[in-house]
């Protein structure tokens, strides 16, 4: 039934955020049959995350019509990746069932995930990621009267807090753990960029408050306040949600499912957005964070490169230079405190899948000890959340990934057998 | 409005919102319960954490990627004694 749903193509993009979508339209007048998945209900990304209510910005709603008047691209919302198949194939689930998806190229736009590290009291309900509460508002989540804090680090933190202001929410405080001198420094350089200087204008609070974190999460089976603590005070807010990140890391999942190479946590790329292995590039936030600005350029140029056009994919490499030394000067900007280190109390949860308290890491050399003792990322979401934390808490590498990439369903991993290149496996038996 | 079959109960929501939202809407603040027996609720929005998965028309699915569809039976585990209300 379901060899239907597989499909050929020319180049496979996996991400349809502005990466994805920029990747798509530059191939897509070389007549390639491309195909973009996402395992969202919609293309955007996070960034231009689309929902009910959602008003997205008009080079967001530009891109995506453009992209849909392309007969030659092909879109699949919620679809997963779960596997690779060499040679090039994917192993895809979607509502609809499994599939195989090959192709003769490949970019990876993966995007980023929330760094999210663990405080006592941050698995009470209530408690999000910053990018977590503004996607789940986008949603449709209402917050309409809420009391909300913010903390944890980065710009996300103000773009989080804006979107939950506009729904209704009450935002009583940003609590953001850089220091008020880093701001300053980076905030002097914004001139630069002036489109995000006017951004940072714009989203700025008169609640925001530097050198700041959030130490406690308190409730008994919901969020009813949290402890923020800053150079001269400890504060104790009540309130309805917490929305805490601290930055963003990249999802360099299937790239090292992939076997590409991994530098300084990002997938690794060459001048032409190209990873270390062959017919796949790499854009976006999944080589390294950068913003919106940065995934586009990228794009276009893994899109160019991609679709054989090396010499314009070089032309846009001053493009990408602007936008990577704004990338740099927000990662001086939001460094994190060594201090967000002694936040977890023995008994915190640092792996929620698993239940794994601190006091039963605190003791182990490495992830394989850690893994062997407690279980710590063996659960439903692999260590996605978890890897990150204890790599930031223990300074571990974050476990290898390991088909399938998600939670999967039997009837999906039986699409493997649907592999052309594969010698003809056992028939199949009647009646499944 | 599509109405959905959350722990036998049709309730109406607003069309195109994700699961997650209708939840929290609907009054369940907590969507699983933890291997430690503690509520959990969403907590990444985009499909990272899993913290969400609720059993939807019978499969393990995440509340936050998934759009409410007029016919939906959700079902939600229960802490003993507050009847998913949690």
């Amino acid at each position: 039934m379901s060899v239907a749903l597989n499909r050929e193509c020319d180049l496979l993009i996996v991400g349809a955020g502005p990466a994805g979508l920029a990747a798509a339209l530059e191939a897509a007048p070389s007549g390639a049959r491309i195909v973009i998945l996402d395992d969202n209900p919609r293309p955007g990304g996070q960034i231009w995350r689309d929902g009910p209510g959602v008003r997205l910005p008009r080079a967001a709603r530009r891109l995506r019509s453009r992209v849909a008047a392309a007969a030659n691209i092909e879109i699949l919302c919620g679809a997963r990746v779960v596997a690779a198949c060499p040679p090039k194939a994917l192993l895809i689930e979607m509502p609809e069932g499994g599939a195989l998806v090959s192709c003769t190229k490949l970019i990876l736009c993966t995007g980023a995930r929330e760094r999210l590290l663990p405080f006592p009291g941050w698995t009470l309900p209530g408690v999000t990621g910053a990018g977590g509460l503004q996607a789940l508002i986008k949603g449709g989540l209402d917050v309409a009267g809420e009391r909300v804090v913010v903390a944890g680090s980065g710009p996300l933190l103000l773009a989080g807090a804006a979107t939950a202001r506009t729904a209704g929410a009450k935002v009583l405080q940003i609590a953001e753990q850089a220091g008020r001198e880093a701001l300053v420094r980076f905030g002097r350089g914004l001139w630069r960029w002036p489109g995000k200087a006017l951004q940072a204008l714009r989203l700025w609070s008169p609640v925001y408050r530097a050198g700041s974190h959030v130490f406690e999460a308190l409730g008994d089976q919901r969020l009813e306040a949290v402890r923020i603590r800053s150079a001269d005070a400890v504060l104790e807010i009540a309130c309805d949600r917490l929305a805490c990140g601290f930055g963003l890391i990249p999802n360099t999942q299937l790239g090292e499912l992939l076997g590409c190479a991994i530098v300084n946590g990002a997938i690794a790329v060459d001048a032409l957005q190209a990873t270390s292995i062959a017919d796949c590039y790499a854009a976006g936030e999944c080589t390294g964070f950068g913003g919106s600005e940065l995934a586009l350029v990228e794009g276009r140029i893994a899109g160019l490169a991609a679709s054989g056009q090396p010499a314009r994919a070089a032309g846009l490499a001053p493009q990408r230079e602007r936008w990577r030394r704004f990338a740099a000067a927000l990662e001086r900007a939001f460094v994190l405190d060594p201090v967000l280190r002694t936040l977890p109390t023995p008994d915190t949860l640092v792996c929620r899948c698993e239940d794994v308290p601190y006091a039963a890491l605190a003791g182990c050399r490495d992830w394989v000890e850690a893994k062997l003792a407690s279980r710590c990322g063996m659960g439903a979401c692999q260590g996605r959340t978890c890897g990150a934390a204890v790599e930031f808490l223990f300074g571990w590498s974050p476990p290898a990934p390991r088909p399938p990439l998600f939670p999967v369903r039997t009837e999906t991993l039986l699409r493997l057998a649907d592999r052309r290149h594969s010698p003809p496996a056992r028939p199949a038996e009647p009646g499944r | 409005m599509p109405e959905l079959i959350v722990n036998d109960r049709p309730q109406q929501v607003a069309a195109g919102i994700s699961v997650a939202a209708a939840l929290a809407r609907l009054g369940h603040g907590t969507v699983r319960i933890s291997v430690g027996g503690a509520p959990r609720a969403p907590l990444c929005g985009m499909g990272v954490c899993q913290e969400c998965r609720v059993r939807i028309d019978g499969r393990l699915q995440l509340a936050c990627q998934t759009v409410v569809r007029d016919g939906m039976r959700i079902s939600l585990e229960t802490l003993l004694g507050q009847g998913g209300q949690g």
